[in-house]
């Protein structure tokens, strides 16, 4: 069966995130107040074949941990759509 | 017989000639390996160069670890024979497990080209036997993505190793602990931002870089009792 699979990849907590203060220092300059903690990530959507959404979990699981994410510097959340 | 080095070209790389060039001035024979073969030939030295192996997508290093010839350079390199990651390939033999940490985007999210100043903490290492401890060397960076970091468990262990090599005098991208160059536990992998390929003669602006490239031609001319 085929199962789409959204990974979102986002830098560790307490890893400083460049980017994030950026966007955080532009926002107001756009008139945008009040917005804090600003953090930038990636995400990767995909379909992948298992018997059951637990398996396609499972398998994207593994494709986190040895490819699409870099454990050192990043954690990830799996989302498997029914 | 003059030392053999092998410079892997992934698509992207594009410091490779530069390698070359000054591996050959100092009496080296330089080859050129591609990505795609699947076994080494017969070199002393693993070069991984500069450049943006497959454009640093996904994230910078992360799929050249890929390459079919990277289980060759780590049989290369488990088996004592000398490996250096210059920028990119700092980023590749990191992504690989063949060194602690990860490169990150600079602090200031400036691209960065410029002389930097690194100072030698470790000068007994096949890269910096021709150094000494606390020696100030000369060579500059070109990266996006050199702020080096790992976890503060394993920064300790590496400084008590003496795994931390080189170090940036002033700190241009954030590196945590200012870390410029890094090596493993065996001292036989080395990866660092900086380019010592482009600090090899003055008419550049130094030769510091030459001191880092020269030992290892030492280490491997010692090993083969020359």
């Amino acid at each position: 069966m085929g199962f789409v699979a959204n990974v979102n990849v986002m830098l560790k907590e307490g890893i400083a995130d460049p980017q994030g203060q950026t966007i955080e220092r532009a926002l107001p300059a756009l008139g945008f107040d009040g917005v804090a903690e600003v953090r930038v990530g990636k995400r990767i959507r995909l379909e992948v074949d298992a018997a059951d959404a637990q398996e396609a979990r499972r398998r994207v699981e593994q494709m986190c941990e040895r490819l699409l994410s870099n454990p050192v510097i990043e954690s990830f959340e799996v989302d498997v759509e029914q | 017989m003059s030392d053999r080095v092998g410079i892997v070209v992934f698509p992207g790389s594009n410091c490779e000639q530069d390698c070359a060039k000054v591996f050959g001035d100092m009496g080296a024979e330089a080859v050129m390996v591609w990505h795609g073969d699947s076994s080494l030939p017969d070199v002393d030295i693993v070069v991984l160069p500069g450049g943006f192996a497959h454009g640093d997508y996904l994230r910078t290093g992360a799929l050249a670890r890929f390459s079919p010839i990277m289980s060759a350079v780590r049989e290369h390199a488990e088996s004592g024979g000398l490996t250096i990651g210059i920028c990119n390939g700092f980023q590749v033999l990191c992504e690989a497990g063949m060194l602690p940490g990860a490169l990150r985007k600079n602090a200031g999210l400036k691209f960065l080209c410029k002389w930097v100043d690194l100072r030698v903490e470790n000068p007994n290492t096949p890269f910096t036997s021709r150094t000494t401890k606390g020696q100030t060397l000369r060579i500059p960076i070109n990266h996006f993505e050199g702020n080096w970091y790992c976890e503060p468990e394993t920064l300790e262990s590496l400084r008590t190793n003496g795994q931390v090599v080189l170090s940036y005098v002033d700190n241009p991208n954030g590196s945590l602990a200012s870390v410029a160059g890094i090596a493993n536990e065996s001292f036989t992998v080395f990866g660092l931002m900086p380019h010592p390929e482009r600090a090899c003669e003055s008419l550049l602006g130094s030769e510091d870089g030459a001191l880092i490239l020269g030992s290892m031609l030492d280490h491997v001319s010692a090993k083969a009792g020359v």
